[in-house]
């Protein structure tokens, strides 16, 4: 009896990786434990132990192989002794192409709103500061925060980066990667697990005259360290009567992730927007990540700066500039459109863009704004946008009551009633602790259905 | 609990112009802190507001042997820091009072101060987080290679909050040039240490982090001044942190508001006759002929009138402009 060996997940957010070396061949006699090969994730190299015994019967994937599926079948172990096909010829010359078709394993379960599909790509060229002919490249939005805090750091001797695995681990995101060769130890600095301490002690090294990005592996984890970021960071300045600047970065990602439940999945937005004397930024694309992590690093201020898991590994273009900045404080409208504004920040963009695809289908034309910055919000561009679409449908991957929608609304109502032909409505996540069942978180993250039913809602009898 | 005078070791002879400073320094302390106490009484100072009363000897005598550049940072009880570290008495006064005078402009209060010229980092409402803050400052001195160390005061009460030992993990872990002085006035707000800390030999508290730490009679500022002479020493050659257990005493409540139903009067004004800092500095230089009743009434009548000019400023200064609300929220980017 064969058993099939399948492409493991090997972090939460996992989709597929490149089987970077087979460490066994075939023919081998493997044993429960055995590393039989390295696999390449978007974080790390990762090595695959043998969980079943046998021999290794047929490899199916072959080494160098790059997006291997999740779950697919990459080599089939016979038990000893079988009759097994072993000595037929490798595969390595049928290829690069995993045989996928193969797999009766069904496919994890895609929740709507939790694997993006292709997400409809932002139009180059929106941002009036890029010249014309600028070139763009593709950058992975983990790249783009990365190349920011590198610019930042050769630009400015007083830039350093403090955190959990952000040196030798090489970011538990990959985020940092790279930072501690180009820069060693003393600036790129791997702190024990003790958020509230190095929250603490990167405020007091801000007073003394440095700019610490300050790093929480999720901001799940600040919680432990919130009144160092808001007390000490936020508040200092005007308590001082404007002495004690506080030029700080505390950067992580924010919001679900996938499959990890209700304490390392909240939206936090809502709570340090709320804060006088913090800026609070979210970005969704890359070009975004890297211009507002740069002028975030160079703000006096303190500054929340909320990432998203899920957008790490995704890739967007980025212009080709020396040092492309982008303003804390400017909303980007994502896609023009007459009928209804649907305004979001950080991965809910990327749904409210594949939302605008499926309106423009039933002839509703959205328009869709990226906040980009939470705190000083853009209300500006919301009203403008109002304005002209008469409709708004906020999207926040946080909770309803007291959340980012409710503040936008109650603005909206307050400056731009007259405009309004239908009442704002707010997509969110379901007012629960985020479940980990995989239909139950599904159930309870908002996602791209959710924003055209409110989107069909508030548009009825256009 | 503080000790008493018998216990105190007999001062080799003092420094004449030294002691004079140094006990013309605690005297404006404690004048000041007098006066605070009144203006409270008046309503002209508001919400919170502790006094420094009866500690006077731990800043004193720690000022006494810091370098230019070195950096200050405590809680909450702040006013004599900032008097030690040569922040203006009007300015302090002034902002106890909510007036444009004030350090802070009025927008800070008693607890709430900052002196970036005499390298004062405040001024701290939340019990313990000015340790993390002060380590980081400590970090700060290191990664700029300047020679200044941080010291970083904190009470009793606040040796129990968690962020004190993460605080000392990484102060200790990076070598970083921090002195920690544990004020220990016996209370926190009411708890008296026996009922809130399991090993309440404070200067302890950094076994496991390998920080040395020693136990100071902090109500006799020569004793606290060559204990600070080697704490400083220490962190500045690059050895790490140091702990600095200062027992001392606070004759006030924890805030003007305290009922002090949870000690005794006597035992007040038993450590104030026996073990008072400023009369144990008097009576030592009166014994050693280095200055006369008259000279020490010269210095008080001095004092007074320094705090006195202090509190007309503070209650004449008019209140921030009401402007003053929208200001210092932000740094313009």
């Amino acid at each position: 009896m064969s058993v099939d060996i399948l492409m493991p997940a090997l972090s939460p957010t996992m989709e597929e990786g490149r089987l970077a070396k087979w460490l066994k061949a075939e023919g081998d006699i493997i044993t429960a434990g055995d590393i039989i090969a390295e696999i390449e994730t978007d974080k790390a190299t990762m090595e695959v132990e043998a969980v079943d015994e046998g021999v290794l019967a047929k490899i199916l994937i072959s080494e160098g192989t790059e997006g291997v599926k999740v779950n697919s079948v990459i080599a089939v172990l016979a038990e000893e002794g079988d009759a097994v096909p072993a000595a037929q010829p490798s595969s390595a010359a049928e290829g690069a192409i995993a045989p996928v078709d193969k797999t009766p394993v069904a496919e994890p379960v895609a929740p709507a709103g939790l694997v993006d599909a292709v997400p409809p790509r932002f139009v180059p060229g929106h941002d009036p500061a890029i010249p014309d002919g600028t070139a763009f490249e593709d950058v992975a939005v983990r790249d783009a925060l990365r190349d920011a805090m590198a610019e930042e750091m050769r630009r400015d001797e007083t830039v350093f980066v403090m955190g959990e695995e952000v040196a030798e681990y090489q970011g538990a995101y990959k985020v940092t990667r790279g930072l501690l060769e180009e820069f060693g130890s003393r600036r790129v600095v791997d702190t024990p697990i003790t958020e509230h301490g190095f929250a603490g002690l990167g405020v007091g090294a801000a007073f003394g005259g440095l700019r610490p990005v300050v790093e929480f592996m999720t901001f799940n984890f600040a919680m432990q360290a919130i009144d160092q970021i808001i007390n000490s960071a936020a508040k200092t300045l005007y308590m001082s009567g404007g002495q004690m600047g506080c030029p700080i970065v505390f950067r992580g990602p924010n919001g679900a992730a996938s499959r990890v439940a209700a304490q390392h999945s909240q939206d936090y937005a809502a709570w340090y927007g709320h804060v006088p004397g913090l800026k609070v930024v979210a970005p969704y694309d890359s070009a975004d990540a890297k211009g507002l992590l740069k002028a975030a690093i160079r703000d006096p201020n303190p500054v929340v700066f909320l990432e998203h898991e899920l957008l790490y590994g995704k890739s967007y273009p980025v212009p080709q500039l020396d040092d492309y900045i982008v303003p804390i404080g400017k909303a980007a409208v994502k896609r023009t459109g007459t009928d209804v504004t649907l305004v979001g920040y950080s991965r809910m963009v990327g749904f409210a863009l594949e939302a605008a695809e499926v309106l423009a289908e039933k002839g509703i034309s959205a328009e869709v704004i990226d906040l980009r910055t939470i705190r000083p919000l853009d209300f500006d561009t919301i009203v403008e946008s109002v304005r002209k679409t008469n409709r708004l449908v906020t999207c926040e991957e946080g909770w309803r009551h007291m959340g980012v929608g409710a503040e936008i609304a109650a603005y909206v109502t307050e400056h731009a009633f007259d405009y309004l032909d239908a009442p704002p409505l707010r997509v969110c996540q379901k007012d629960v602790p985020l479940p980990y069942a995989a239909n139950l978180e599904a159930l309870s993250l908002p996602g791209v259905d959710d924003i055209l039913a409110a989107a069909l809602a508030v548009c009825e009898g256009l | 609990m503080a000790k008493t005078s018998s216990a105190r070791q007999p001062v080799p002879k003092l420094k004449k112009a030294e002691s004079i400073k140094l006990y013309r320094e605690m005297l404006l302390i404690r004048r000041f802190e007098e006066r605070a106490g009144q203006l409270y009484g008046m309503g002209k100072i508001a919400g919170f507001c502790h006094l420094y009363i009866g500690q006077e000897a731990v800043i004193t005598g720690m000022q006494a042997c810091l370098s230019d550049g070195d950096q200050i940072i405590t809680g909450y009880r702040d006013h004599g820091h900032m008097l030690a570290c040569g922040m203006d008495p009007r300015g302090v006064m002034a902002e106890l009072t909510g007036r444009a005078g004030g350090y802070s402009r009025g927008k800070g209060g008693s607890m709430h101060m900052f002196s970036r010229e005499k390298n004062f980092f405040g001024g701290h409402g939340i019990v313990g987080a000015q340790v993390p803050i002060g380590t980081g400052l400590g970090f700060a001195n290191k990664y700029k290679e300047n020679p200044a160390v941080s010291v970083t005061y904190f009470g009793d009460g606040a040796a129990n909050q968690g962020q004190v030992y993460e605080a000392f993990n990484m102060a200790s872990l990076w070598k970083l040039p921090v002195v920690y002085v544990i004020e220990n006035n016996m209370y926190a707000m009411g708890t008296s240490l026996y009922r809130h800390a399991s090993q309440t030999a404070l200067y302890k508290r950094g076994i496991s982090f390998q920080i040395e730490g020693e136990a100071v009679d902090g109500m006799d500022v020569y004793a606290v001044k060559r204990a600070g002479e080697k704490a400083m020493r220490h962190a500045r050659s690059g050895k790490g942190p140091y702990i600095l257990e200062m027992k001392t005493y606070r004759y006030r409540g924890h805030s003007m508001s305290d009922p002090a139903k949870y000690r005794k009067r006597e035992e007040v004004d038993d450590i104030r006759s026996h073990a008072d800092p400023i009369d144990g500095l008097k009576a030592l230089m009166l014994e050693q002929e280095m200055v006369t009743e008259a000279d020490l009434k010269q210095i008080d009548k001095e004092v007074r009138a320094q705090v006195k000019d202090a509190a007309e400023f503070a209650l004449e200064s008019p209140e921030p402009d009401p402007a003053e609300l929208w200001t210092d929220v932000l740094k313009e980017a």
